[in-house]
């Protein structure tokens, strides 16, 4: 178990430039989650920790240790990997057990360890079989394996769940949030899935076109995103994004001409009144209005019935954003009704629109 | 062409490709450079004296009219083979695609002239064709037919082209085989809906899906031909009667090893490197495209 | 079968009967004239039918010898003949493994020479280079043994390529996994590439095992001392020391042996053998 520190870590290939200054300071037994579109280079940044791939510039310590020039076998890592890479001729029992053979592990010594993780997977049936004769989701069991029986200080997994099928993913989602809380090893774990990431965190580095947008638990990055990327990120379905403009008071945010929105915390200060901005606000955050004549009249398109929810597609009257809104319960609303709605104004986030930074 | 991630550079890998190269280097570029050096020699017999004469002995092999001979020999004989020993193979293909039952059987019962060696492929059909006491010519004499390849350099020919022929076979048809075998059966069945016979489904729609087969097969044939029957010549004619069966890579080991033309030989042996250059370099075009394809 | 056409069944039956009888004809006749003695084979015509000669012949092969002067025994041909196709099979494979894991898994200054220079081999068969060849394994003095007989044949740019192959499907993870498991690079070449590609390697075996012990024009040149004498050059010296009256039973009798293991190993490891097969040839 230790604190993996990340400083101003950067990779270029050639002359591109891949990843930009990542800082990232991992407490010891902390699960962080570096979560990002594919190709942003979260994979890089988790192989670059696990010695994978080289370090153009910064530093990466792990408990204390500059391991920059180290290879992988002597940073006290293990990796868990997408496709788990489990040695195709060797038993479930070899493959956990090769680490430790290498490392001089006695016979005895290697037994005890492997039949203990086995256990705490529920492998101990499989030990004599070979990787090509299980499932799935056994085989991802086994590369946990293969990383516990090595009682490493770090725990890498780069997108260790997403070969597995809808249902058998949350499972083990479940799973490896328990062995984490029973084991406490320091876990950095890199997925494209924003549920994945929001559920198994307890903080996640969000990363775009490489570089931190914002590093945080799960709620904060989630209730004030820092920037219009993680803000549209995060959320299922996503936020709402409309080109707004702020009255000169600070108070309301004008979405079209006739339509007017009062925001929770007065914006006079920030120096954007009257300036165009962006305006979200998340599907789950509307509700239907007291009142029949005041609000936001969104003009629906269609309505999906999402069995607790109904999700509406409409527009505002102005605008020609397709607008999502989620409803508890069920709704019967039949196209070109026109739904009054309020948006909770604690719950509207104003972005700059140049920066895609949150004001 | 490179993992992703490789080892760090160290003494290692020159250790491990050191064995490959030292043989290569030892048995491969350094006679191959001997041979292009003394294809422009001119050295008595007794290796002596010799006389460097950058092309001349190029230029006496092209205006030599035996060599010429040989040459058009030599795309006759492998022109015949390539030929013959498709198209039994093609047949043979086919007709083992079209049964249900039996593919396996017929397959192994096809499949091991590969692992006779030419020679000994030629020790036998020399047997049976044996002029005074073999089976065949017994009967052809039979029909009035006289069979003597000692003395009629057609029948000389024909008696080698029949030997290599009857060991290719069993190579092609292996790979034509998997060739018809790979092409979907959908495809095959469609083809029955819309109304096509075997016959027609074989040249509208089998025949031109292995294509690359055959062009692969085509050349792996002229490259069997050209070099590794030496052996069949060797036992079974020694290029006679009267030069009849002479093909080029048999004079290159004739008049090196038996005449001791060592400068005219080495000429020889630098054009066959050309040709064998020439087929490698279509063979891999070929693969480029088959990528695409 | 997609339609119900039985004249068509029946044509290809047919076809491929008369086939596989072409084929093995000549095999009969080798097996039938080995099966008679001296006295049978010079009548014309010669029979169709086996007799009964069958084990003195191999009796005669084994014991005493084949050849002009009877000393060659089929046994020693046939051991040589083991020996030479064991070392060239066995040692492309070995040079091919090491040189193709080089090339795959490290990235070293005049790698892309080094693989060049294989590739050359691929042009240049032994046929068309055979004098120079000679020469150098003469002047290296290793007429007359087993290492002249194989080691100029072992290089191997086929067999590289095909483990190249082979390498580059390994996925990158595997290389990854060992690396964190704290395995080098030859630990990971024997721990994992080898077992990985076992399937391969012994498919490669079949196909260069027949291709070693098929050896003529080489062993001819590189043997005159006759304890070395392979079987398959062996028949041409049996053929040429009997012009006049080969003795044709005997003869039939050695080539049968010399065709049984190559053709055995085709037979029983048919899977492999076209495996090997087609994909060296890719």
């Amino acid at each position: 178990m230790a604190r993996v520190l990340i400083e101003n870590i950067t990779k270029s290939y050639g002359e591109t430039e891949v990843l930009h200054g990542i800082n990232t300071d991992i407490s010891d037994g902390e699960f962080i989650v570096i979560v990002g579109p594919s190709g942003c280079g979260k994979s890089t940044l988790l192989r670059m920790i696990a010695g994978l791939e080289d370090i153009s510039s910064g530093t990466i310590s792990i408990d204390g240790r500059v391991v920059n020039t180290l290879e992988p076998k002597d940073r006290d890592i293990a990796m868990v990997f997408q496709n788990y890479a489990l040695y195709p001729h060797m038993t479930v029992f070899k493959n956990m057990a090769y680490g430790l053979k290498l490392r001089k592990f006695s016979k005895k010594n290697i037994k005890i360890r492997v039949h203990q993780a086995a256990k705490l997977l529920q492998l101990e049936e499989l030990l004599e079989r070979k990787p090509r004769q299980l499932s799935g989701g056994q085989r991802q069991r086994v590369a946990m394996g293969r990383c516990i029986v090595r009682e490493p200080k770090v725990f890498l997994f780069d997108e260790p769940l997403s070969n597995l099928d809808a249902k058998l993913r949350v499972q083990m989602r479940l799973e490896l949030r328990k062995l984490h809380k029973r084991l406490k090893v320091t876990s950095i774990y890199v997925t494209h899935d924003q549920v994945e990431a929001m559920t198994l965190g307890d903080r996640l580095v969000v990363i775009n076109d490489g570089y931190a947008e914002q590093i945080g638990p799960p709620l904060e990055l989630y209730e004030k995103p820092a920037s219009i990327f993680v803000a549209g990120f995060l959320g299922s379905p996503a936020m709402n994004f409309i080109s707004a403009q702020i009255s000169a008071d600070g108070k309301t945010a004008q979405l079209s001409e006739d339509v007017k929105v009062p925001v929770a915390n007065p914006l006079s200060k920030q120096g954007i009144t009257e300036k165009k901005v962006t305006f979200g606000i998340r599907p789950e955050h509307f509700s239907l209005s007291d009142k029949e004549k005041t609000g936001l009249p969104l003009r629906v398109d269609h309505a999906e019935f999402h069995g607790a929810s109904t999700m509406i597609y409409g527009r505002l009257p102005g605008n020609d954003e397709l607008i999502t809104v989620r409803l508890p319960h069920i709704h019967h609303i039949s196209p070109e009704t026109v739904l009054m709605l309020t948006a909770l104004p604690e719950h509207i986030h104003i972005f700059d629109q140049k920066t895609g930074k949150r004001i | 062409m490179i993992k992703r991630t490789h080892f760090k550079s160290s003494p290692l890998p020159y250790l491990l490709v050191a064995p490959q190269i030292l043989i290569t280097v030892a048995f491969f570029i350094w006679p191959a450079s001997q041979a292009v050096y003394q294809s422009m020699l001119l050295e008595d017999p007794f290796g002596l004296k010799s006389e460097f004469i950058w092309f001349e002995n190029y230029v006496l092999l092209f205006s030599d009219e035996i060599y010429f001979s040989t040459f058009l020999r030599t795309v006759v004989f492998s022109s015949l083979v390539a030929f013959l020993s498709l198209s039994i193979a093609l047949l043979l293909a086919a007709t083992a695609d079209h049964v249900v039952r039996g593919t396996r059987t017929y397959r192994t019962l096809l499949i091991w002239p590969y692992a006779v060696a030419p020679v000994v492929a030629g020790t036998i059909w020399m047997f049976i064709f044996d002029p005074t006491l073999g089976i065949v010519s017994y009967f052809l004499h039979g029909i009035g037919y006289e069979w003597n390849h000692r003395l009629n350099g057609n029948q000389a020919m024909a008696l080698i082209v029949l030997a290599a022929t009857w060991k290719q076979i069993s190579y092609n048809f292996l790979f034509f085989l998997a060739g018809m075998q790979a092409i979907p059966k959908s495809l095959i069945e469609a083809a029955a809906i819309d109304g096509a016979g075997p016959a027609r489904r074989f040249w509208t729609i089998i025949f031109p899906l292995i294509s690359p087969t055959t062009f692969f097969l085509m050349v792996m044939n002229i490259v069997y031909a050209f070099f590794e029957t030496l052996g069949i010549v060797h036992a079974v004619t020694k290029g006679g009667p009267a030069k009849a069966t002479e093909i080029l890579v048999y004079k290159v080991f004739n008049d090196g090893f038996i005449g001791l033309d060592l400068g005219g030989s080495a000429a020889q042996s630098v054009i066959l490197m050309l040709i064998v250059i020439t087929l490698t370099v279509i063979q891999f075009r070929y693969i480029e495209r088959k990528v695409e394809y | 079968m997609i339609e119900k056409r039985p004249l068509a069944t029946w044509f290809s039956h047919t076809v491929l009967i008369l086939g596989v009888a072409v084929v093995a004809f000549p095999i009969w006749i080798t097996f039938v004239g080995a099966s008679h003695d001296a006295i049978r084979m010079p009548q014309v015509p010669l029979p169709l039918l086996p007799g009964d000669q069958f084990f003195i012949n191999l009796k005669a092969a084994f014991v005493e010898g084949v050849g002009n002067a009877k000393e060659q025994s089929v046994g020693i041909m046939m051991f040589n003949s083991l020996i030479m196709a064991l070392m060239i099979a066995g040692g492309k494979i070995a040079i091919s493994l090491l040189s193709a894991f080089a090339i795959v898994y490290f990235r070293f200054p005049f790698r892309m020479i080094f693989f060049w220079m294989i590739f050359i081999t691929l042009m240049l068969p032994v046929e068309v280079r055979i004098l120079p060849t000679f020469e150098v394994v003469a002047n290296l003095g290793m007429l007359n043994n087993y290492w002249g007989l194989t080691v100029p044949l072992i290089a191997s740019a086929t067999a590289t390529f095909m483990f190249r192959q082979v390498f580059l499907t390994v996925p990158d993870e595997l290389l990854e996994a060992a690396r964190i498991d704290g395995a080098g690079p030859m630990r990971f070449f024997k721990d994992i590439l080898l077992p990985v590609s076992r399937t391969n390697i012994a498919a490669l075996f079949v196909i260069l095992f027949i291709y070693g012990w098929n050896q003529y024009l080489w062993p001819l040149l590189i043997t005159t001392d006759k304890s070395m004498y392979t079987i398959v050059m062996g028949i041409k010296q049996m053929l040429e020391a009997a012009e006049e009256a080969p003795e044709w039973h005997l003869i039939m009798m050695t080539t049968l042996l010399a065709m049984i293991p190559p053709v055995l190993v085709v037979i029983g490891m048919q899977k492999l053998f076209i495996k090997g097969l087609t994909e060296t040839e890719k």
